[in-house]
């Protein structure tokens, strides 16, 4: 199986008529996603590689004869918590958004109605989810060919705050043979809607599922939040951490932002050393090279079989 | 972004919340007038962008207007950890019975803001919340509802805060909770918050910042109320001439994102890395295998080989670089193809041998093909993904350093 989507998840894109949103509908398609439609207000009855473009939410939802499980949102930063906002009262309840630079507080007002309203927020700032050989929503690896390189079906599910790295540690678990269940990008962002604690629970429900990897950096308390999910969840899932950017740590690049708009230090609990000593504490294997992924995900595996 | 003290005390003052009759100054002359028409003792404060000036001298009283001037003269011609002042903010010394704390914040893990309200204020807060922690208290706001005074009233009175005193507490923190909100704060704190003898209260001192997101659509505070001009984006440091010209190359052609910083780095390894994961998995891989890399670089989106090509030479012209690494993970919207092209005609350019110059080109992905064909004709070593960002990272540091021991 897989976590949040399958074959059968019907979606949208909003923004469909960008140049980077129409490579992404092409993408999709190919990787054998279902797009039911785009939406660009004021542009009403066009197509984009056959998807068929609407004004709003609710003529998509209205056309396609029932309610659409997400959607992919690419509309500039000032428009997007709108658009956001317009496919969670749709009913939408999927929503991976790819634009970054948006201000928190917006980010923070879209994630509190998608909790009331029952929706689920990926990202901003991301590149979306990825089931191997049966869908993908967003740019996550690339075109339909370059993805089937990268990502074979699996046993790993993979979460990452990078959304290249996601596809850099999905090819070593797929060349390794130890291939990927579901791979999410998480996003970049200081606030994001899903963190890796809040993506657990799906994983663990997930029988294909038999380890978790997940791509950390310094700044926020998404890793500590995972130690402490970890600690109070008793979880069957081992998962193995690498944490980028521990350079951050000296005391020449105190303040400085690197990377993603969240990969920032403000107090000591959101340094490297501080956040891998915290995963450790919990059980959470973190490894020194990038490259130790895949053998230390089969040894986890092999130990808890 | 980042305020100083005076516009602080402004933003606060347009929220309505209460401060005394303040002034700011350029001049020792201004200062004087400020101080007689406060008619009393009064505090200079320095208006820097930086912490610690009470220890620095840049913080002095007056009693009379003459000696105002003088702390003026000095404290303008103070440099504070690197920073000059931008003027000096004359206050009347206040007759303090309390010193509180009110400050709001994001919670990441809560995705909302959060109260602070503290009755042993003008210290830190983070010393007082690890040492006393009954006298901090907490409390989230929402982002969709209005903030009600009430939710500000529970954040006080956990501190055993009553009577008078929580009644003009209260107002206060839900205003700096509403003006966080409403004006994009990350970060909104008045510290010390004052209990005057007389039983009011004021915002002796007040910090605030910006999200830098949001500095677009709050240009009725910046430009009109503070007026902070455009340009005065008050970055943490001094940008250098590598980072300048990055951001100028970048600036020059939309296709792609590039962007360079070296601050801090002085090595002899050139970093022409990408994307933002894979540019922090990378400078750590360079350094952990003995490794100095001269700056560090991102490579995002799909740049023009112009691009590709001005950040490698910013990156080949820094002093002390003697070869770079080209390396990034996985890409599937940038094009191997158009960096190499870039790279290259970088070396070319500046009259260097690519096969020597470029250490390594590790960029799996889309055009791979085509381009390690046109580094091979160059005699650069290419690899792909079956070579792992650590083990590129090692090559390249063996290369510039002799084979690790």
């Amino acid at each position: 199986m897989s976590i949040l989507l399958d074959g059968d998840t019907t979606f949208i894109v909003q923004g469909i008529t960008g140049r980077e949103a129409v490579n992404l509908t092409r993408e999709c398609l190919d990787y054998g996603s279902k797009i039911v439609g785009g939406v660009t207000p004021g542009r009403k009855g066009r197509e984009v590689h056959g998807v068929p473009v609407f004004d709003t939410v609710a003529q998509a939802v209205a056309h396609h004869g029932g309610p659409i499980d997400g959607s992919v949102v690419t509309v500039p930063p000032a428009f997007t918590k709108d658009a956001v906002l317009e496919a969670i009262e749709n009913g939408i309840k999927l929503i991976v958004i790819v634009t970054e630079r948006i201000p928190r507080g917006d980010v923070a007002e879209m994630v509190e109605l998608a909790e009331m309203r029952g929706a689920r927020i990926i990202g901003p700032n991301c590149l979306g989810l990825i089931v191997p050989e049966v869908c993908k929503m967003g740019g996550i690896g690339g075109p339909a060919k370059d993805a089937a390189k990268a990502y074979q079906p699996g046993r790993v599910g993979v979460m990452s705050r990078s959304g290249g790295m996601t596809t850099e540690i999905s090819s070593s678990l797929t060349q390794a043979g130890l291939g990927v269940s579901t791979a999410v990008s998480i996003g970049g962002d200081a606030i994001i809607g899903s963190t890796y604690a809040e993506l657990m629970p799906y994983f663990e429900a997930d029988e294909q599922t038999e380890a978790i990897v997940i791509y950390t950096e310094p700044g926020g308390r998404m890793e500590a939040q995972l130690a402490e999910w970890v600690k109070d969840n008793n979880s069957r899932l081992p998962i193995v951490a690498f944490m980028a950017g521990k350079f951050m740590d000296d005391e020449e690049m105190k303040g400085m932002s690197f990377g993603h708009a969240g990969t920032i230090v403000e107090g000591k609990e959101d340094t490297a050393t501080e956040k891998i000593s915290r995963l450790e504490a919990a059980g959470i294997r973190v490894v020194e090279r990038i490259d130790e992924i895949p053998d230390v995900v089969k040894e986890k595996i092999g130990a808890t079989a | 972004m980042r305020f100083y003290e005076f516009e602080a005390r402004k933003i606060v003052e347009l929220a309505g919340i209460p401060v005394t009759k303040y002034g700011f100054c350029t001049s020792a002359e201004e200062a004087r007038k400020v101080a007689e028409e406060i008619g009393g003792p009064v505090v200079i404060k320095s208006q820097v962008l930086s912490g610690g000036r009470m220890k620095a001298g840049g913080v002095k009283f007056a009693d009379t207007p003459e000696e105002a001037a003088e702390h003026a003269e000095e404290i303008l011609k103070l440099e504070i950890n690197g920073h000059m002042p931008r003027g000096v903010l004359v206050d009347p010394k206040a007759e303090v019975k309390q010193e509180y704390y009110a400050s709001v914040v994001w919670d990441g893990t809560a995705k909302k803001p959060l109260m602070l309200f503290s009755d042993m204020g003008g210290i830190d807060i983070e010393e007082v919340a690890e040492t006393h922690p009954d006298h901090v208290g907490r409390g989230h706001v929402s982002n969709l509802l209005p903030i009600g005074d009430f939710e500000a009233k529970q954040v006080v009175a956990a501190t055993g805060v009553t009577g008078s005193q929580l009644n003009r507490a209260t107002p206060i923190l839900a205003r700096l909770a509403r003006l966080f909100r409403d004006n994009d704060m990350t970060l909104a704190e008045i510290n010390p918050l004052a209990e005057l003898t007389d039983g009011s209260f004021v915002a002796l001192d007040a910090h605030m910042e910006m999200e830098n997101e949001a500095v677009g659509r709050q240009k009725k505070l910046l430009r009109k109320e503070l007026a902070i001009a455009e340009d005065d984006t008050r970055e943490t440091y001094e940008p250098s001439d590598f980072e300048k010209n990055v951001s100028a190359i970048d600036a020059a052609d939309h296709r792609g994102v590039i962007q360079g910083k070296d601050h801090g780095f002085t090595g002899n390894l050139g970093l022409v890395i990408g994307a933002g994961g894979g540019s922090l998995t990378l400078t750590d891989a360079v350094r952990n295998q003995g490794g100095q890399p001269a700056n560090y670089s991102e490579i995002g989106g799909n740049p023009s080989v112009a691009k590709a090509c001005g950040l490698a030479k910013e990156v080949l012209e820094k002093d002390g670089v003697e070869k770079i690494a080209v390396m990034m993970s996985i890409v599937s919207n940038t094009r191997v193809d158009i960096v190499a092209r870039g790279v290259i005609k970088a070396c070319l350019e500046l009259g260097k041998d690519p096969g020597e110059t470029i250490a390594i080109f590790r960029i799996p992905g889309a055009w791979e093909e085509e381009g390690f064909k046109i580094l091979d004709r160059y005699g650069v070593e290419t690899c792909d993904r079956s070579v792992s960002m650590w083990e590129a990272a090692g090559r390249a540091v063996s290369k510039i350093q002799g084979a690790p021991a």
